[in-house]
């Protein structure tokens, strides 16, 4: 007979990933039942690797409590943090389901630093589809104790007991019953769940998210979720910093005489950062206006236009990204060489609720920043950083964050509010303006792809020389059928390498996959068309991947398609990609206004096999999201700037997707039960830009090698052909 | 600074400041009513919307002037207690929300919307909420909410 005691359970398989220092976290849940699981996502699937706070390649972890109380109530505690994809729901519905308790009995507390275990960040939407399984397999522990620890109580075997609503009873007699809350009070019981949960396993967990509403629902149509910029200690102050006009101006004079008369208004310096304080926003706002500042002028000459010449000079760093076979050799068999180049702007990740974090100073001079991040721990560091301290004097507290997609990874924004309040003695509210937020995003890099390929007589690609200047490597493997091919990248997303960019750039929702499928299911396209066929059968032709032959033939058969050479002037095209491990096809149906070039896409099918489907309400709504947010970039987003300053700083003049942009969307899941749960939150945008470029070829016989595709540039490409 | 007199979520509310400040931030930070977000100020993307007198107005533009008098509702004030509008339920219902940072300003817009137009096509919800950007790009499931809430404010019928 086994008790349950400290001793630790580790089943078959591999995997702790590190020592968790359990202080915190028992001072919360000193009592009752924990499960404490740290293990390694299920082999094969992909997984983040970067960890901004070091700037280093980390191994991921998936590390998470879960507590059962004496009143009963479960409790998740998880590093992750909810902004948009849903976890705050699917978490809890998988513990409620495995434990068989109501929903609402199981709270989730999320990427406080203080109370949930290390996690280096939350990163597309991995978290359902790994820690899920995981979770699954931690609740059935939990359950497994509790259920042993009701069969010595109730003196009845183990297996002759059930389970319901949180109450274990005798299946022969129900009066002989125990609730969670009975059986796990007044002890403390701690397991550890270790290991890989087996792939057989996963497949069985299929169910998630589709019946149970989101449970931040109410909150978020009531207006009751808080975000970071909601939080109001009291007396707390908004900060609006003096900002530079260009990035690489310094300040030469400032005078704050006129800010300073207003009632209210604080100023308040801490080496270079000065700040005005008020404790109304706008009225801090007003102030910041009446602060005079002069700068010298950016060294800076690039803009948005010359950009990609300078990239194409200065990007030095060469990585080879897959090689086979010989290029040159393959050349000679080739009976035409096609040329290309294609080239996209920086697009800004522009989440709605713009960097925000409040800081306040607490009577043990502990910290504590309420952020708006997708990297709580990390930014524990990086505050107690900036502010000299030990990690555990600064507790990072993420309520609801209001869109990431990348761009919430660096947080400046925490450090200037943490700065500041200790340099005001007083709370203090830092919510970036728009202009703000587009000033010191870390975009999406602009990137030139250049690409030189052989086509041979019987229309097999024979050689393919890739060299991607800006993105990076993500996206660009070789899948097409090549003997001969060579990828090198230049620069990359993950850090401004030499100074390639006037300002920073970081991940952005795929990062890097969006230029890399761009340029390539393009230039593809473009054989196609050199060698006169549809673009489908060609490539099908040079395709033998069994995996991408089959997305691309299930979207062919739900679109619709049928054979015909481009331009065929029916505006339909077709991309394929492959991102985080799962295959993509889309096609889509556009129009164009030939007097304007303006493009107007009316429906988008896509097509997409991720391995083991855990969640297909949440893999459905992801892909959707992908395909409206991708006709952003592919159609109008991109970041004018010129000699260090950004021109584009507001909606007015960076625009998004609209309403009125909404195509017909078709979304396709394979069903695909033999390989593990890959990345789903991001793979339906990486064919975006070359779907809907080549439906604009195919409309017009115009081939745009930008993005965006403005109605500007798809004008200049239809009277050039 | 003015005594500023109006009526807010059907409370009767005087505020005295000065009454160029705009309506969103004596929301957030003189009410602490943080339901209204603010995104851009500058009245494009709609996060702060409104109802003054049941139009949709954008906060982060109406200064407080303007507001005197007037009827104000947030989208805390949509709700009966803990009975949901149909337009909230019906966003809980279709997920019409990722982040939900849009949301407050999506449901007012909506609102607002059917006030107008109780039977939209889904064309005319796209025109209506064009001027509210979601980032997340939950734009179709928006539609669909709003298409449902107008369902079921007509007591059900297609
Ligand atoms: S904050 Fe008012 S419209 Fe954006
Ligand atoms: S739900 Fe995130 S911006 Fe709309």
């Amino acid at each position: 007979m086994t008790r349950p005691t400290d001793e630790m359970i580790v089943p078959e398989g591999w995997g702790f990933v590190e020592t968790i220092d359990r202080r915190d976290f028992l001072r919360l849940t000193s009592t009752g039942l924990m499960v404490v699981f740290a293990v390694k996502p299920p082999e094969g699937t992909f997984r983040p690797v970067w960890n901004f706070a070091t700037q280093q390649r980390t191994p991921p972890d998936f590390n998470a409590f879960l507590h059962v109380g004496a009143d009963g109530r479960v409790t998740l505690l998880v590093g992750k943090i909810e902004m948009g994809q849903g976890i705050i729901t699917a978490l809890p519905q998988i513990a409620a389901e495995e434990l068989n308790v109501p929903l609402g009995m199981v709270d989730c507390v999320m990427g406080d630093t203080d109370l949930t275990p290390f996690d280096s960040g939350t990163f597309g939407s991995l978290s359902v589809r790994v820690l899920g399984p995981i979770l699954r397999a931690a609740a059935a522990e939990a359950r497994a104790v509790l259920v042993q620890l009701a069969s010595e109580k109730l003196g009845v075997p183990a297996a002759d007991l059930e389970v319901k609503d949180g109450v274990i009873s005798a299946k022969a007699d129900g009066s002989k019953k125990a609730t969670y809350g009975e059986l796990a009070g007044g002890k403390k019981i701690e397991r550890r769940f270790e290991g890989k949960v087996a792939l057989e396993k996963v497949a069985e967990f299929t169910v998630v998210g589709k019946s149970a509403p989101r449970r931040d629902g109410i909150e978020k149509v009531t207006g009751k979720a808080k975000y970071a910029g909601d939080i109001a200690p009291p007396e707390a102050l908004h900060a609006r910093i003096v900002r530079p006009p260009a990035h690489g101006a310094t300040l030469t004079s400032i005078d704050t005489t006129a800010a300073e008369k207003m009632a209210g208004v604080r100023i308040v310096k801490d080496g270079d950062l000065v700040a005005v304080l008020h404790a109304h926003r706008d009225e801090a706002d007003k102030a910041l206006k009446l602060v005079k500042t002069t700068f010298t002028p950016s060294p800076s000459t690039l803009n948005n236009e010359n950009i990609f010449a300078h990239l194409e000079q200065v990007a030095v760093e060469l990585r080879n990204i897959g090689t086979a076979g010989d290029v040159s050799a393959g050349e000679k068999t080739a009976a035409q060489v096609v040329v290309g180049k294609y080239t996209k702007g920086y697009v800004a990740h522009a989440p709605m609720e713009t960097h925000s974090a409040v800081a306040a100073v607490g009577p043990d001079g502990r910290v504590t920043v309420w952020a708006s991040t997708q990297t709580p721990f990390p930014l524990q560091t990086q505050v107690a950083r900036a502010l000299k301290l030990q990690p555990d004097k600064v507790r990072v507290i993420t309520p609801f964050v209001g869109g990431g997609f990348g761009g919430k990874s660096a947080g400046a924004q925490a450090v200037e509010a943490a700065r500041l309040t200790v340099a005001a003695g007083k709370p203090v509210r830092v919510t970036w303006s728009r202009e703000e937020e587009f000033f010191f995003d870390t975009f999406d890099p602009a990137t030139v792809v250049n690409i030189r390929a052989g086509l041979d007589a019987a229309r097999h690609i024979v050689s393919w020389d890739y060299e991607v200047i800006g993105a990076g490597e993500r996206g660009s493997r070789m899948y097409y059928d090549v003997p001969n091919h060579r990828s090198v990248a230049k620069g990359s997303w993950s850090g401004n390498v030499g100074g390639m960019h006037p300002f920073n750039v970081g991940p952005w929702r795929a990062p890097g996959a969006n230029a890399n499928v761009w340029a390539r299911e393009s230039h593809i396209d473009v054989l196609a068309a050199k060698a006169g066929m549809d673009p489908v059968e060609f490539r099908l032709l040079n395709l033998k991947d069994a995996r991408m032959r089959r997305v691309l033939e299930a979207c062919a058969k739900k679109f619709g398609w049928t054979s015909k050479a481009a331009p065929s002037k029916r505006g339909v095209g077709v991309a394929c990609g492959e991102d985080a491990g799962t295959y993509v096809a889309s096609m889509a149906e556009v129009k164009v206004d030939a007097a304007t070039g303006a493009v107007k896409v009316v429906r988008v099918v896509c097509a997409q096999d991720m391995g083991v489907l855990v969640n297909p309400e949440g893999a459905t709504q992801q892909m959707e999201g992908c395909i409206m947010m991708g006709l952003g970039y592919t159609l109008s987003e991109e970041v004018r700037f010129s000699n260090g300053e950004v021109i584009d700083k507001n909606f007015g003049g960076y625009s998004l997707p609209k309403f009125s942009w909404l195509p017909k969307i078709e979304t396709q899941i394979l069903d695909s039960p033999d390989l593990p749960a890959q990345g789903g939150g991001e793979p339906a945008i990486v064919t975006m830009g070359a779907v809907i470029a080549n439906a604009v070829f195919d409309a017009t016989g115009a081939r745009v090698t930008q993005l965006p595709l403005t109605p500007a540039r798809v004008k200049a490409a239809m009277a050039k052909k | 600074m003015k005594p500023i007199a109006f009526t807010l979520n059907g409370v009767a509310k005087t505020v005295t400041t000065d009454e160029a400040r705009n309506l969103l931030w004596v929301l957030r930070d003189d009410f602490g009513m943080t339901g209204t977000k603010f995104g851009c100020g500058a009245s494009f993307c709609g996060a702060c919307t409104v109802l003054v007198d049941g139009k949709e107005v954008r906060s982060c533009m109406t200064p407080m002037r303007n507001v005197a008098g007037k009827k104000v509702v947030t989208v805390e004030g949509l709700a009966q207690g803990d009975t949901l509008s149909p337009v909230q339920e019906a966003f809980v219902e279709h997920v019409g929300y990722q982040c939900g940072y849009c949301t407050s300003g999506m449901v007012i817009g909506a609102t607002a919307l059917l006030a107008a137009n109780p039977r939209p096509t889904r064309e005319q919800i796209a025109q209506g909420m064009e001027r509210h950007l979601c980032r997340c790009a939950a734009h179709l499931r928006i539609v669909d909410a709003i298409e449902a809430a107008a369902t079921k404010m007509a007591g059900g019928k297609k």
